[in-house]
C-alpha cells in the first residue's frame, strides 16, 4: 500500500465527490460516514473547511473581530471564552490522543514488572533497598515500588478514560441517530465508486429504483428509496436508493468501550468497598470475621470495619498430599462454619482453586505448615506452659523455622532492674528428617513422616508486653543468653535434636530452674484469606460484555450501497450501483458483485440478458440463494469502471472526511 | 499417577522427528523460491521497464483484487482471515502473471512446483509427528499437554503451523511456508533445548479447568499473533520494495544490485496492501481470543489466589500486550497510521508478547512461576 496521505483534507475532498463533474453537497454528506475514520474529531481544521460550515469557535472569532457580538446576542464573547477548553477537549477526545495514551499506559506499566512492588512482595522491596541504597529512595519517591498506585500512572489511565468517555458521548449520540434515521443519501454517481457499475434498463427511473430497493431489502439492508417527486440540490429529479447494513458493528464497538469504563468503575468501587484479611489457623482452632482476629487486615476507605459480617470458621482437619518427589498434589482443609452469629453450623472443604463463599466474602486457602506442640514443665514435672506453635515454612520440603516465646516461666526476676527471666527457643523443624553429614538435619519430604526439631534455648528479657509490637516469628536476642541443655543429642549442648515420634528422644532437660521442654505432638495449620469485593460480579459482567462487544465489532462489517437511476435518452433509464465498506474492501467487493448481479437482473428487461446465466424473474429476486451462485460481474460495464473506480477507492480508503459527523458535534454544542 | 516414561520418551523423539521434517520442508519452500528466481534470470537491462510495470501493478492491485474477488472467491468473502492473500494471488493468476509483476508471463518452473508440493507434504508429516508428540506427552503425564513453558512453546508452534496448513487447504499461500516454518522451527528448537523439562504432573494451583480454558486461549492467540508478526515483517519488506520500484519507475533512482539479486523473492510476495490486510485480519481474529485469555486468567486467579488482578509481572505483561494490540487496531483505524506505522505497532505488540512468554518466566518471575520453567 502506498503510504497514506498525511493531509487527509484534500483526499477526503476528492473522495467525497466521486462525480466531481457537479458539485454535490449531498454526496459529501453521504459518502463520508462510512469511510469516515473515527479520527474525525481530531481534525478540527478539516471540519472548519469553509464549504461545510465553520465550527462555532471560528464563527465566534470572526464575529467578534467584525464587532458582530451584538448580532450574536453577545454569545461570541462567551464562546471565545470557551474556546481553549473546547479545543483541549477536542484534542483529548481524539483517536490520536487515545492511541498515544494507550501507548503511555503500556510503557508506564513496564516499571511495575521490573521493580519489586510493595503490594506484591514488601520483602523484595526491602532487599532492593539493601542492594541499592542510593537508588531505592529516589525510586520510592517516583512511585517505583507502587507503580499501579502512583499518581502518574493514575493520571494516564484517568486521562484515557476521560478521553474515552468524551469520545463515547459523541459516538453514542451519532449511533442512536443513525439507528433511527435513514441511510445517507446516494452520491451523484455511485457507479464511480470502487467496484461500481452501470447499465441500461428498460424500466423508468422510478420503477428501477423501486426494484433495486426491493432487492436490497431482501438482502437485509436497511433501505431508503427517494420518494417520487424528490429533487436533488440542482433541481433534477432524484431517483435513488440508499441502503446500509451492519449497524451491529458500531453497537458492538460501543458496548466494548462502555464495558471498559464499567470495568474501571468496578475495580475502583471494589477497592473502596472491599477488604481482605489473612489469618493462620491451627487444626482444631478457628477464627471469626472481626478485625482483631486477623493477623493482617486491609480495607478500602469506605469499609466500616466494625460492621463486618460476623461469620466464624473452625479448621477441623487439614490434609496435604504429595507426589513421590515431594511436589504438592492437593491440599484440603475441612472446616465447620457459621454464616452469622446464630446461624447453624455447616461443613465444607476448602482447597486451592476452590474457595468457600460466605455471603459476599470468599475464604481462600493460601498456605499451610506445621505447628509442633511444646510443653514446659517445672522440676516436679508440673506443666508450666504448653502450646502449639506454628513454624514458618522455608522450602518446598517444609523445613520450617520455629520461634517459641514463653514470657511466664515462673522464674523469679533478677538483677537490680528486676528484669524478668523469660524463655525462648529457636530452631527449625523438618517433617521428614534425615541427618546430612554436611548440612546436618534436613527434610527430604514435605509430609510429617519423621518429624524432627533442632532447638536452641534462650534466657532473658523478651520485652513482650512493653507496648512495642513484635514479630512473633522472629526473636531479638539482644537481651537474651543462650543456655546449654541435656537431651537426645548429649549433655550441656547449645542445641538438641528432638524426634517428635519417639517419646524417649523428644525432651530437653537441664533448662534454667531445672525445667524441661517436651515436644510431644504435631498439628498442621492453614492460612486463610478472607476477601470481600462486592463489585467483583460487576467487573465479571463487564468483562463478558467486553468480549461480546469486541467479537461483534470485529466480525460484523458495515457497508453501504447506493443505486441511482437517470432517464435514458430514449425510454428506460441508466442505472448505477456503487457502495463502500470501511472495514473489509475485498470481502465487500465480492458482495457488491453479487448484489450488482441481482439488482441488474431486477432492473433489466426480461429479454436476453448479456450474462449467460438464468436470471431470476425481474421483480422477485431469490433472496435465499447464496451470493456465490449469482452471476459474477463479467459484464463489460463492470470491468470498464473498475479502473476509474480504483482511483476513487484508492483515495476513498484513507479519507477521513469528517464534515458530516463532525458538524453535529461542533454546531450542536449548546452554549 | 506415575509418569509413563516410555510414552514420555516417545514424545521427545516425536518432537525431534517433527523438527527434522519441518527443517527439510523449510528447505523445500526456500528451494521453491530459489528455483523460481533462477527460472527468471533477472537481467539488468530488463529490470527497469519491468520495474515500472511492477510499480503500476502494485498501485493497481486493489482493483485487481476487487475484480478477481468476484470470480475467484465470492464465497471466501469476509469469513476467512486469508481472503486477501487469496484474492491477490488469484488476481495475479487471473491477470496472466502480471500480479507477480517481475516475471511477467513466465509460468512457474515445473521443478519448483514439485519441490513446493513436496515441502507441503513434509509439513503435513511434521505436523502429524508434532501432534503425536503432544498427545503422547499428555498421555505420559496424565494431563493436558500444556502445563509448562516447553509445552506452551510447542503448542504455539503447532497452532502457527496448523493455521498455515488450514490456510493452505483453501488458498494458494505456499509463499508463506518458508517464512512461517523458519520461526516455528527456531521457537521449537529453543523450547526443546533451553526450556525443556521432563514430563511431570501439575502443581495444584495449575490444576483447574480454568487452566485449560485460559491456556488454550492464550496459546491459540499467541500462535495467531506469531503468524501476524511474520506477515508484518513481510509487509515491511514488500512495502519498501514497492517504494523503491516507484522511485525507479519515476526515474528518481537506479535499479540497485540488491533489487536484482533479491527481487525474485520479494516479487513473489503478495502486494503489500494484501499483506497489510492479512496482518489486520489475523490480529483482529487473535485479539478477542487474547482478551478472553486475559479475562479467563483473571477468573482463574480469582479462584486460586483470591484476587482477579494483582499486577504480578505475568499479568502486567499480558496487559501491556493487550494494550499494544488494542493500539494496533486503533492505529489501523486512524488516518495516517495505516501501513507502515501500524506495522511498527504490530511488531511492538509482538515483542511485548515475547517478553510476556519468555522474559517474564526466565528473568522476572512472580506467582506464575510454574514449577521452574
Ligand atoms: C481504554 C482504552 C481503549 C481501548 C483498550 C480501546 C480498544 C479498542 C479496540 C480493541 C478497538 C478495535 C475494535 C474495532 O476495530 O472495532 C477499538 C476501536 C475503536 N476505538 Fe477504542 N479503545 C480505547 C479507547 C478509545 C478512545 C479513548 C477512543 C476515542 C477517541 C476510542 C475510539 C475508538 C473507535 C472510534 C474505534 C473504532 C475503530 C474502527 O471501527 O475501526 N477508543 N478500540
Amino acid at each position: 500500500m502506498t503510504p497514506p496521505p498525511t493531509t487527509s483534507v484534500p483526499t477526503a475532498r476528492a473522495a467525497n465527490e466521486p462525480g466531481s463533474d457537479e458539485p454535490t453537497p449531498v454526496v459529501g454528506a453521504g459518502t463520508d460516514q462510512i469511510v469516515a475514520h473515527p479520527d474525525e474529531f481530531s481534525l478540527p481544521e478539516a471540519a472548519a473547511a469553509p464549504a461545510s460550515g465553520a465550527k462555532p469557535s471560528a464563527t465566534a472569532a470572526a464575529d467578534a473581530a467584525s464587532g458582530g457580538a451584538a448580532r450574536d446576542g453577545g454569545r461570541g464573547q462567551f464562546d471565545r471564552l470557551l474556546d481553549p477548553p473546547r479545543r483541549a477537549w477536542r484534542v483529548l477526545t481524539s483517536m490520536r490522543t487515545a492511541l498515544i495514551l494507550l501507548f503511555l499506559l503500556a510503557v508506564a506499566a513496564i516499571p511495575g514488572s521490573l521493580f519489586p512492588q510493595r503490594t506484591i512482595n514488601p520483602l523484595k522491596v526491602q532487599e532492593y533497598y539493601a542492594a541499592h541504597p542510593t537508588w531505592a529512595p529516589i525510586l520510592n519517591r517516583l512511585g517505583g515500588f507502587h507503580v499501579f498506585g502512583a499518581p502518574w500512572f493514575a493520571a494516564i489511565y484517568l486521562l484515557l478514560f476521560i478521553s474515552l468517555i468524551g469520545c463515547l458521548w459523541s459516538r453514542v449520540r451519532w449511533h442512536l441517530r443513525a439507528l433511527v434515521g435513514r441511510p445517507p443519501a446516494a452520491p451523484s454517481r455511485p457507479g464511480r465508486l470502487a467496484g461500481g457499475s452501470s447499465w441500461a434498463s428498460t424500466l423508468a427511473p422510478d420503477e428501477a429504483v423501486v426494484a433495486a430497493g426491493k432487492v436490497l431489502r431482501s438482502r437485509r439492508f436497511r433501505v431508503a428509496v427517494a420518494p417520487p417527486g424528490a429533487t436533488r440540490a440542482g433541481g433534477d429529479p432524484d431517483h435513488s436508493v440508499a441502503a446500509e447494513k451492519g449497524y451491529l458493528r458500531e453497537t458492538g464497538n460501543l458496548i466494548f468501550h462502555i464495558a471498559l469504563v464499567v470495568v474501571l468503575l468496578g475495580v475502583g468501587l471494589g477497592s473502596w468497598f472491599g477488604y481482605q484479611g489473612t489469618v493462620l489457623v491451627i487444626q482444631g482452632n478457628g477464627y471469626s470475621n472481626t478485625l482483631i482476629s486477623y493477623d493482617q487486615f486491609s480495607a478500602g476507605t469506605l469499609v466500616d470495619t466494625a460492621k463486618l459480617r460476623p461469620f466464624s470458621l473452625d479448621l477441623d482437619d487439614f490434609k496435604a498430599t504429595y507426589e513421590a518427589n515431594g511436589q504438592p498434589k492437593d491440599f484440603v482443609a475441612t472446616v465447620a462454619y457459621a454464616e452469622d452469629l446464630d446461624a447453624p453450623t455447616k461443613h465444607a472443604e476448602i482447597r486451592v482453586n476452590h474457595p468457600l463463599s460466605i455471603g459476599g466474602s470468599k475464604i481462600y486457602l493460601l498456605g499451610h505448615g506445621y505447628a509442633p506442640h511444646f510443653v514446659l514443665r517445672d522440676k516436679s514435672g508440673k506443666t508450666v506452659w504448653e502450646s502449639y506453635v506454628p513454624c514458618t515454612p522455608r522450602d518446598g520440603m517444609f523445613t520450617s523455622t520455629c520461634t517459641v516465646k514463653i514470657p511466664d516461666t515462673g522464674l523469679p526476676p533478677v538483677g537490680p532492674l528486676r528484669s524478668p527471666q523469660q524463655l525462648a527457643f529457636t530452631g527449625f523443624f523438618t517433617p521428614t528428617t534425615i541427618v546430612d553429614p554436611v548440612q546436618g538435619p534436613v527434610s527430604v519430604y514435605p509430609a510429617a513422616v519423621a518429624p524432627g526439631l533442632f532447638l536452641t534455648g534462650w534466657l532473658g528479657n523478651l520485652h513482650v508486653n512493653e507496648g512495642i509490637p513484635q514479630n512473633i516469628y522472629s526473636l531479638d536476642t539482644q537481651d537474651l543468653k543462650q543456655f546449654g541443655t541435656d537431651g537426645p543429642s548429649g549433655k550441656a549442648l547449645p542445641a538438641q535434636r528432638l524426634a517428635l515420634n519417639d517419646p524417649k528422644n523428644r525432651t530437653m532437660t537441664g533448662l534454667p530452674g531445672g525445667m524441661s521442654l517436651e515436644v510431644d505432638g504435631l498439628r498442621e495449620f492453614a492460612t486463610f484469606e478472607t476477601k470481600s469485593d462486592p463489585y467483583k460480579n460487576l467487573v465479571l459482567y463487564a468483562a463478558i460484555a467486553i468480549i461480546v462487544g469486541l467479537v461483534t465489532s470485529l466480525r460484523v462489517r458495515r457497508r453501504r450501497v447506493w443505486v441511482r437511476a437517470r432517464p435514458a435518452a430514449g425510454t428506460g433509464s441508466t442505472v448505477e450501483i456503487g457502495g463502500l465498506s470501511r472495514s473489509d474492501a475485498e470481502g465487500f467487493a465480492a458482495e457488491l458483485t453479487a448484489l450488482t448481479a441481482r439488482v441488474r437482473a431486477a432492473t433489466e428487461p426480461p429479454g436476453p440478458p448479456p450474462v449467460a446465466t438464468p436470471s431470476p424473474p425481474a421483480q422477485s429476486p431469490p433472496a435465499q440463494s447464496p451470493p456465490a451462485q449469482s452471476p459474477p460481474a463479467q459484464s463489460p460495464a463492470a470491468t470498464a469502471t473498475t479502473e476509474d473506480a480504483t482511483e476513487a477507492s484508492g483515495q476513498a480508503e484513507p479519507s477521513a472526511e469528517p464534515d458530516d459527523q463532525n458538524n453535529p458535534s461542533s454546531t450542536r454544542r449548546e452554549p | 499417577m506415575a509418569v509413563n516414561e516410555g510414552l514420555a520418551h516417545l514424545s521427545d523423539h516425536l518432537v525431534d522427528g517433527a523438527m527434522a521434517v519441518y527443517a527439510v520442508a523449510m528447505l523445500g519452500y526456500a528451494a521453491e523460491f530459489a528455483f523460481n528466481r533462477i527460472g527468471r534470470t533477472a537481467d539488468a537491462a530488463a529490470a527497469a521497464p519491468r520495474a515500472e510495470s511492477a510499480a503500476k501493478t502494485a498501485l493497481r492491485e486493489p482493483a485487481l483484487v476487487g475484480a478477481a474477488a468476484g470470480q475467484a472467491s465470492a464465497a471466501a468473502g469476509n469469513v476467512s482471515a486469508a481472503a486477501p492473500a487469496v484474492t491477490s494471488a488469484a488476481a495475479g493468476k487471473a491477470a496472466g502473471g502480471s500480479g507477480s509483476a517481475g516475471d511477467a508471463g513466465e509460468a512457474q518452473p515445473a521443478r519448483a512446483l514439485l519441490i513446493g508440493r513436496i515441502a507441503v507434504v513434509l509439513t503435513v508429516l511434521g505436523w502429524g509427528l508434532h501432534v503425536g508428540s503432544l498427545v503422547t506427552r499428555g498421555l505420559a503425564a496424565h494431563r493436558v499437554p500444556w502445563g509448562n513453558m516447553y509445552e506452551f512453546s510447542s503448542m504455539i508452534c503447532l497452532i502457527a503451523i496448523s493455521a498455515f496448513l488450514l490456510l493452505l487447504t483453501r488458498y494458494p499461500v505456499r509463499w508463506l511456508g518458508v517464512f512461517l516454518v523458519f520461526p516455528a522451527l527456531v521457537y521449537l528448537g529453543f523450547a526443546r533445548t533451553v526450556l525443556y523439562v521432563p514430563a511431570g504432573p501439575l502443581v495444584p494451583a495449575l490444576n483447574s479447568y480454568w487452566l485449560k480454558i485460559h491456556v488454550v486461549a492464550a496459546i491459540l492467540s499467541s500462535g495467531i499473533f506469531l503468524v501476524s508478526a511474520v506477515t508484518t515483517v513481510l509487509f515491511l519488506v514488500k512495502d519498501r520494495w514497492e517504494h523503491r520500484l516507484a522511485e525507479v519507475a519515476a526515474g528518481r533512482a537506479p535499479v540497485s544490485a540488491a533489487m536484482r539479486n533479491r527481487g525474485g523473492i520479494v516479487m513473489k510476495l503478495p502486494a503489500s496492501a494484501s499483506l497489510d490486510t492479512l496482518t489486520y485480519r489475523l490480529i483482529a481474529f487473535g485479539f478477542p481470543i487474547w482478551t478472553f485469555a486475559v479475562i479467563a486468567g483473571a477468573i482463574w486467579a480469582e479462584a486460586a489466589w483470591g484476587r482477579y488482578w494483582g499486577w504480578d509481572p505475568k499479568e502486567t505483561w499480558s496487559f501491556i500486550t493487550w494494550v499494544c494490540y488494542a493500539a494496533y487496531l486503533h492505529a489501523r483505524a486512524t488516518a495516517g497510521w495505516r501501513g507502515y506505522k501500524a506495522a511498527a505497532v504490530s511488531l511492538v505488540a509482538f515483542s511485548a508478547l515475547f517478553v510476556d512468554y519468555y522474559l517474564v518466566n526466565l528473568v522476572i518471575s512472580g506467582l506464575h512461576s510454574y514449577a521452574g520453567v
